[in-house]
């Protein structure tokens, strides 16, 4: 049952490849620019799980909820820090500035962290578990299991909460929902607090797997942008749809194809649907 | 000259323009207006190819525009002004104007690279038009200023000099006078006066009808996507419908 | 008289720069003959080209590239692995080089830039990724991580270009060419209609820039002018490794550029003098690369975001004003 071993590791993946994509999407329906700095916020949720489980030796799972708030912290100080005072609606300034505030944040970690790659702990014991004729490391099954609950507390912050309703109004027109009177610094702040919680929940549960250095979210944070232009971008189902499609067709592609060449293949795909399909798979 | 029929644009269920036609004869003003939300805006985006109409033909002489990319419309020989203005803010004052002549030759990035001695005479005679037609607008004076920091008149009759620079063959103005006190509306009036005497086709879509009452050869009048009536001035000042439609707002707004 | 000087001089304002410049390219050799001042000079006209070539593209297109050290790579190891491997002559292997990232750019640029938005950055980052990643996997060719060594230099009527100062004027020699070309197109009047193409896309199309043919142009140029550099810098230094060309490279070439001004022909040399020669200038620019650079875009973007190169221009314009008026007044 080879292919069940790679769809277990592909759904983990793609798990966190979603989270990802998601911070990208609520960013985007916030301002309508892509936040660079989601990439960083990956590496930042498994800097604060190490500081947390490692440095400070407390159990993991307040790790892992010390990574989403603290990386939800910092995203809000990069909102009101740096994006703010910039006061221009120029996209072409605001997505550099965010590249820059991502380059910054990178610099910040080196300081803090040093560029060592390091081990972080799982949320509990290393042991594969026998599941449908394959093994899967707990880790994995907590990756898909936590994705979902944060996806489910996404749907309901978007439902069924004042500000959550708001973000949506500005996500869907901008203009009218300042003629509204909905606050659209607010909106901002608390678009940039979601998006850093999902980056350092994702970072959080992949660096235990990939083990962490101040880059590991560059690539998974591409990659995360990757999926959300797969499924469509700024489409939070298609953020999920397009996390799960990546992370699977990368196991198979690792498994079957070239193990050397999978780290590639979002990119190839990312381009190709970029080219062909730029509404992504579930755009209209 | 310039024929429109049964120009259509649907946006989703929205019908933006339904069907419309008129012709613009050479050598006169037309004048193109309508309430807000009259479907002008959208007719002149059809008409540039920013838009691309769902139904109906555009033919300036024999040549179809539907379908054209706008810049090259624009080398067919149309121009336009902008109702929002369109200037890149730290161009000079001349170096805009010159923007309108680029219409006028070929596109080619090596000729830019490499400026031969017939390019540079090409663009000696170009400045010397581009020149020309500030000095009529009462412009030449401001050339090497920063396009940004003109008053907002002056950027208005900056954008007339950069459309009329290239001589086109259609000249179309969207809301050349709107914002500009009297004596600016007064500057613009007697340049759109010339061009008039000059034979030179003029498309003008406005709001200030003291303006085209005085100045329009035939006015065009849009109402909700149709055509609703045409006709001289006068005869399109005694018309009820437009009466109901364009005056009877006009009445409200004031 | 002395009107009429300030008037000459004015007008010839553009000729009269280029010659100052090419003297100081023929002086600067016997103000120093220190090969390790030589090298770092030497490596700002080589980045300097590529940088020329990504201004104009991001200027003109208000788009943003975040790769362009793949045409860097593409030219470096292009010029590489074909002068190592297949033993073509260096001329040889550059012009193949150049043609192989034109006809990359063209693939990536006919799709991508139909797409308003960001897309763009992002496809670039991405095609960044994957070239870095083939100069990883394909060791047999590239050498992988540890490089690709043995790149002869490049020759130009029989002379080698293999010491610092005969390589000083060559590559300044094409990068005043380069820049030249670039100064004629900025000052032309397709050069005003990219101009009005940076600030507004709709405007620029309705006076007649054929906006698409016109971006994927200047991405070709822009790809070629790396793809140059980056064999110049291979034959220049005889050895590449991948590291030369990761995104973090891309985005410090964007960097120089904003840094320089987008649009800014000479700002572009400024920008990546600037990023060259921080280093030298203090340890600490070295030790904390991610924190200087990425706080000079954000404090370019956020303070002066039209770059350098505009805001000396636009104090020197404004000290001369009130000279003027002073004077005026007097």
């Amino acid at each position: 049952m080879d292919w069940m071993q790679f769809i277990w590791a592909g759904l983990g993946n793609g798990a966190i490849y979603a989270l990802i994509a998601l911070g990208f999407c609520i960013v985007y329906g916030a301002m309508g620019i892509v936040n660079f700095v989601q990439v960083d916020f990956v590496t930042l949720g498994g800097m604060f799980l190490y500081s947390v489980a490692v440095t400070a030796g407390l159990p993991v799972p307040l790790g892992v909820v010390a990574s989403m708030v603290g990386t939800a912290l910092v995203a809000m100080a990069v909102e009101r820090m740096a994006l703010r005072p910039a006061r221009t609606a120029n996209h072409l300034v605001l997505v550099f500035l965010t590249v820059g505030i991502s380059i910054v944040v990178r610099g910040a970690i080196h300081m803090v962290w040093g560029k060592n790659r390091m081990a972080v702990p799982p949320l509990t014991a290393d042991d594969p578990v026998r599941l449908l004729g394959a093994y899967v490391l707990p880790q994995t099954l907590w990756m898909m299991v936590l994705t979902l609950l944060a996806i489910l507390a996404l749907v309901w912050f978007f439902r069924g909460t004042p500000l959550g309703l708001a973000m949506r109004a500005v996500a869907s027109n901008p203009r009218a929902a300042a003629v509204v009177g909905i606050p659209a610094g607010r909106v901002r702040l608390a678009a940039y607090a979601v998006a850093g919680a999902c980056g350092g929940l994702a970072g959080a549960l992949v660096t235990p797997i990939t083990t962490l250095s101040a880059d590991v979210g560059v690539l998974l944070g591409l990659k995360g942008f990757a999926a959300a232009i797969l499924g469509g971008f700024g489409s939070f189902p298609g953020a999920v749809v397009g996390g799960l499609i990546l992370g699977i067709s990368e196991a198979l592609a690792a498994g079957y194809l070239s193990s050397a060449y999978k780290d590639a293949l979002a990119f190839v795909l990312l381009v190709l649907v970029l080219a062909w399909r730029p509404q992504g798979l579930l755009g209209r | 000259m310039l024929r429109l029929e049964g120009v259509t644009k649907r946006f989703g269920g929205l019908t933006a323009l339904d069907g419309v036609s008129f012709a613009v004869a050479p050598g006169t003003v037309t004048a193109l207006i309508g309430p807000n939300g009259a479907g002008k805006s959208t007719l002149l985006d059809c008409l540039f190819g920013v838009q691309r109409p769902d139904a109906g033909s555009i033919r300036l002489g024999e040549r179809e525009l539907v379908g054209l990319s706008p810049d090259a419309i624009a080398r067919l020989g149309l121009a336009r002004t902008f109702q929002n203005l369109r200037l890149a803010p730290f161009e000079t004052v001349l170096d805009t104007v010159l923007v309108g002549l680029v219409a006028r030759q070929p596109f080619s990035l090596w000729a830019g690279l490499l400026r031969l001695p017939a390019t540079r005479h090409t663009e000696r005679a170009m400045r010397l038009a581009a020149l020309q037609a500030l000095d009529r607008l009462g412009l030449a004076h401001k050339a090497d200023w920063p396009a940004g920091v003109l008053a907002y008149g002056d950027k208005k009759r900056l954008e007339l000099a950069r459309a009329i620079v290239a001589e086109p063959q259609v000249l179309v103005l969207d809301e050349p006078v709107a914002g500009l006190n009297r004596v600016e509306t007064e500057a613009v009036a007697s340049e759109l006066r010339r061009l008039r005497r000059a034979g030179r086709t003029v498309l003008l879509v406005e709001h200030d009808m003291d303006l085209v009452m005085r100045l329009a050869d035939t006015v065009v009048v849009l109402d909700g996507g149709r055509r609703i009536a045409q006709g001289t001035p006068v005869e399109v000042q005694r018309n009820p419908l437009v009466l109901e439609a364009y005056l009877g707002q006009m009445e409200v707004v004031a | 008289m002395n009107a009429r000087l300030v008037h000459f001089v004015w007008s010839h304002r553009l000729g009269l720069l280029v010659i100052v410049a090419v003297a100081m390219v023929l002086i600067f050799p016997l103000v120093t003959n220190n090969p390790y001042t030589l090298e770092l000079t030497n490596r700002i006209a080589i980045i300097s080209l590529a940088v020329v070539g990504l201004n104009l593209f991001m200027g003109s297109t208000g788009q943003i590239s975040l790769g362009h050290a793949a045409f860097l790579a593409m030219g470096a190891y292009g010029s590489g692995v074909l002068t190592v491997h297949a033993g073509l002559s260096p001329w040889v292997a550059l012009l193949a080089a150049a043609v192989l990232a034109a006809f990359f750019a063209l693939v990536v640029g006919v799709p991508l830039l139909r797409l308003s938005g960001h897309a763009l950055a992002m496809a670039t980052l991405a095609c960044n990724v994957v070239v870095h990643h083939v100069l990883l996997q394909e060791d047999q060719w590239t050498g992988g991580p540890s490089g690709l060594a043995g790149i002869p230099p490049l020759s130009v009527g029989g002379i080698l270009l293999d010491n610092p100062v005969q390589l000083h004027f060559f590559v300044w020699g094409v990068l005043l060419l380069v820049l030249f070309g670039a100064l004629n197109l900025v000052r032309s009047l397709p050069g005003r209609g990219l101009a009005l193409l940076a600030a507004d896309e709709i405007g620029a199309a309705c006076l007649g820039v054929p906006v698409l043919r016109v971006k994927v142009a200047l991405l070709v140029l822009s790809a070629v002018l790396a793809a140059v550099a980056g064999s110049f810098f291979a034959h220049t230094y005889g050895y590449v490794s991948p590291d030369s060309f990761s995104i973090f490279v891309s985005t410090d070439l964007a960097i120089m550029v904003v840094l320089g001004g987008m649009g800014s022909v000479w700002g572009s040399v400024l920008g990546a003098a600037v990023i060259i020669l921080l280093p030298e200038v203090s340890d600490a620019a070295e030790t904390y690369k991610e924190f200087v650079h990425g706080g000079i875009l954000v404090a370019i973007l956020l303070f002066a975001p039209q770059g350098a190169m505009r805001a000396i221009r636009q104090g020197w314009q404004l000290a001369v004003w009130r000279w003027r008026r002073a004077h005026a007044t007097a």
